[in-house]
């Protein structure tokens, strides 16, 4: 069973690279340019947390960079590799081996058990089902889940359990880059902390990158550094804790 | 993919069953009036079917189906007997006659009158009694359905007693006496089957100039028939029919001038739409449902192919299961109604063919809708919430 997709592109201390991305929503006079120049570079290993107010282009942002979203302009390369210069087919094939997603509203398939779930990814991979459940349950175990809760259907858990289904299912075909919507959003604070607690130590790792979308300032000192956006552009990152702390406050 | 298509189409128990019960529905609707349908059609050429022995049959020129008898002289069978290539040619009655029920009521029946030395054309299988024993005075073999019901005695309490060998009758005032029961394919008219002798059917049917209905011919070995019929024309001034091409012609009469055709085609077509309707929209909003979930498969490598065979497979495996269920449905109802009443019922190959093609459109229109949808997905609509 190849669980484990090869990356595709030669590993790289930078995991994506951009250098004034824009990108504009419709035409003329209902225009909206999401995205006006964006520059900003991930390394491999770091937890990057993006944040700004609502309607800022974060949520474009990260969807230019796990390649779901065409960019207009500027320049992208996420280990290496410019999504403007593949096919959608390229696109689509590089995402599976390469991306992994953890959304708000989890994603999670209702009709598939939680185990058959974080199995996905390697199915749209070309795993059988039997094997790619096999080893979706050992992630499964990582994250905590018994035998039962691996046979349940995501209705069936909590949020905080299905988060960390989805969380297994963004790790199972071992991808190089998470992108994460605000994981967090929709747990409360506790279970909020226990999820980022996993992802740190289950997700962050020397040849990984991880870019988290979050409002949720309590969770800001998981993070590497964070970079704050507003207006369609990064205004700063920030690393050094105090940074972290006085970002932390005015986000507050 | 095809696990996660299956899991996802049967895990939604709710709205697989309303896909499945509409595919149903209209698989057992259009399976079921085509096979009454063509029940009926092939009843208005039994009586071709039952006679299987002659090659051809040959009637007057202006004859337009099997039942259209005009009668021709007696002396025609003479004739055909001498076109090269007949091996034998004999007459064939067949009218309708009143008969006198024990009641004293009178019911229409079909008379059939065989070539008194051969007795070729009698009735395709015996009950009781023996083809042979219409050569005795009266002597009158009568179908098993007519006998045990419109022919049957209706006792004082309303009790039904079927004709027996041996029960006297009076067909068009004329006495006779029954000398078997046999199985006859039922007629498009329904009533009751009379075999006798030419000569006794001539004798039973009203004085009248002529009366012979049909010549029906065997053919030499090896005689092409289409030939030969030719030939039985041009001697006779008759028209001869190779009993396939009779079948034909009986079948396009009745299909062109009744209005059996376009009542069934409506049905059929009712069911077609219904299947559209219920399972096409039912499906659709399965895949709008799904939407957010493909999309997440898109965005996690999912290609617009793997997604395209999954909703085509969804959309098979509805199909199949909606077919069979109602074909099988379709199937038992002929077969429990058909055996108790006098239901015109067939269901050959061809129209589980056409079943299945009706079916596979109605699921392949619904998935068309779904596909499209899917295929135009941005993957980037996982990211809203």
């Amino acid at each position: 069973m190849s669980t484990a997709i090869k990356p595709t592109t030669p590993k790289t201390a930078v995991a994506v690279c951009c250098e004034g991305v824009t990108k504009t929503f419709g035409e003329g006079n209902v225009a909206v340019q999401a995205l006006r120049g964006v520059n900003l570079e991930v390394r491999n290993g770091e937890l990057l947390m993006l944040v700004g107010p609502s309607g800022c282009g974060k949520t474009t942002l990260i969807s230019v960079l796990a390649g779901v979203l065409r960019r207009d302009g500027g320049a992208c390369a996420v280990f290496g590799q410019d999504y403007n210069r593949m096919s959608e087919d390229e696109t689509t094939s590089f995402r599976g081996a390469n991306i992994g997603f953890v959304f708000q509203a989890f994603n999670l398939i209702p009709t598939l058990t939680t185990a058959e779930n974080v199995a996905t990814p390697l199915i749209i991979n070309g795993a059988k089902p039997h094997a790619a459940v096999s080893h979706a349950r050992e992630i499964l175990i990582q994250v905590g889940f018994d035998d039962r809760m691996m046979r349940s259907l995501p209705q069936d858990i909590s949020g905080g359990q299905q988060q960390r289904v989805a969380i297994a299912r963004s790790l199972v075909h071992n991808p190089r880059l998470i992108v994460c919507d605000e994981p967090t959003s929709a747990l409360d604070s506790e279970t909020g902390r226990k999820v980022m607690e996993l992802m740190r130590e289950l997700a962050v790792g020397k040849d990984r990158a991880l870019i988290v979308v979050t409002h949720d300032a309590r969770i800001f000192d998981f993070a590497d550094r964070i970079a704050e956006m507003n207006d369609g552009v990064i205004t700063r990152v920030v690393d050094s804790p105090s940074e972290l702390k006085s970002m932390q406050e005015k986000v507050d | 993919m095809n696990f996660i298509a299956l899991k996802m189409l049967l895990g939604d128990r709710a709205k697989y069953i309303g896909i499945v019960i509409g595919l149903t529905f209209a698989s057992l609707l259009i399976t079921q009036q085509l096979g009454i349908f063509a029940g009926i059609m092939t009843r208005t050429f039994s009586f071709l079917s039952d006679v299987g022995l002659p090659d051809i049959w040959v009637v007057d020129p202006q004859v337009k189906y099997i039942d259209d008898i005009r009668p021709m002289r007696d002396t025609m069978v003479l004739r055909v007997r001498g076109v090269e290539g007949v091996q034998w040619a004999v007459p064939l009655y067949k009218g309708s006659l009143a008969v006198r029920r024990t009641d004293g009521t009178y019911q229409s029946c079909i008379v059939i009158g065989l070539d008194d030395e051969t007795l070729m054309g009698g009735p395709p299988g015996m009950v009781t009694g023996n083809l042979w024993n219409l050569r005795k005075s009266g002597g009158v073999i009568v179908d098993q359905a007519g006998a045990a019901g419109k022919l049957a005695h209706i006792l004082p309490g309303g009790k039904r007693v079927p004709l027996k060998v041996g029960d006297e009758m009076e067909i068009n005032d004329n006495w006779s006496v029954v000398v078997g029961i046999c199985k006859v394919t039922q007629t498009f008219q329904t009533n009751p089957v009379i075999y006798t002798t030419y000569s006794s059917a001539t004798s039973f049917a009203p004085s009248q100039r002529l009366l012979l209905s049909f010549v029906t011919v065997k053919a030499k070995p090896g005689q092409d028939l289409n030939a030969l019929c030719q030939r039985i024309e041009r001697a006779t001034g008759l028209r001869a029919y190779t009993r396939n091409n009779f079948k034909m012609v009986t079948f396009l009469y009745y299909l062109k001038y009744t209005g059996i055709p376009i009542n069934f085609l409506t049905a059929v077509v009712l069911g077609f739409l219904v299947g559209i309707a219920i399972s096409g929209q039912t499906f659709y909003n399965f895949t709008l449902d799904n939407l957010r979930y493909f999309g997440t498969l898109k965005a996690m490598g999912a290609k617009n192919g793997m997604l395209l065979r999954m909703i085509l497979l969804q959309a098979l495996v509805v199909g199949g299961v909606g077919y069979g269920l109602g074909v099988g449905a379709a199937s038992a109802w002929g077969l429990i109604i058909g055996g108790r009443t006098q239901l015109a019922f067939r269901l050959p190959w061809h129209l589980l063919v056409i079943s299945a093609v009706a079916v596979l459109v109605i699921c392949l229109g619904s998935a068309a809708l779904s596909i499209r949808k899917v295929m135009k997905l941005e993957p980037a609509m996982v990211f809203r919430s």
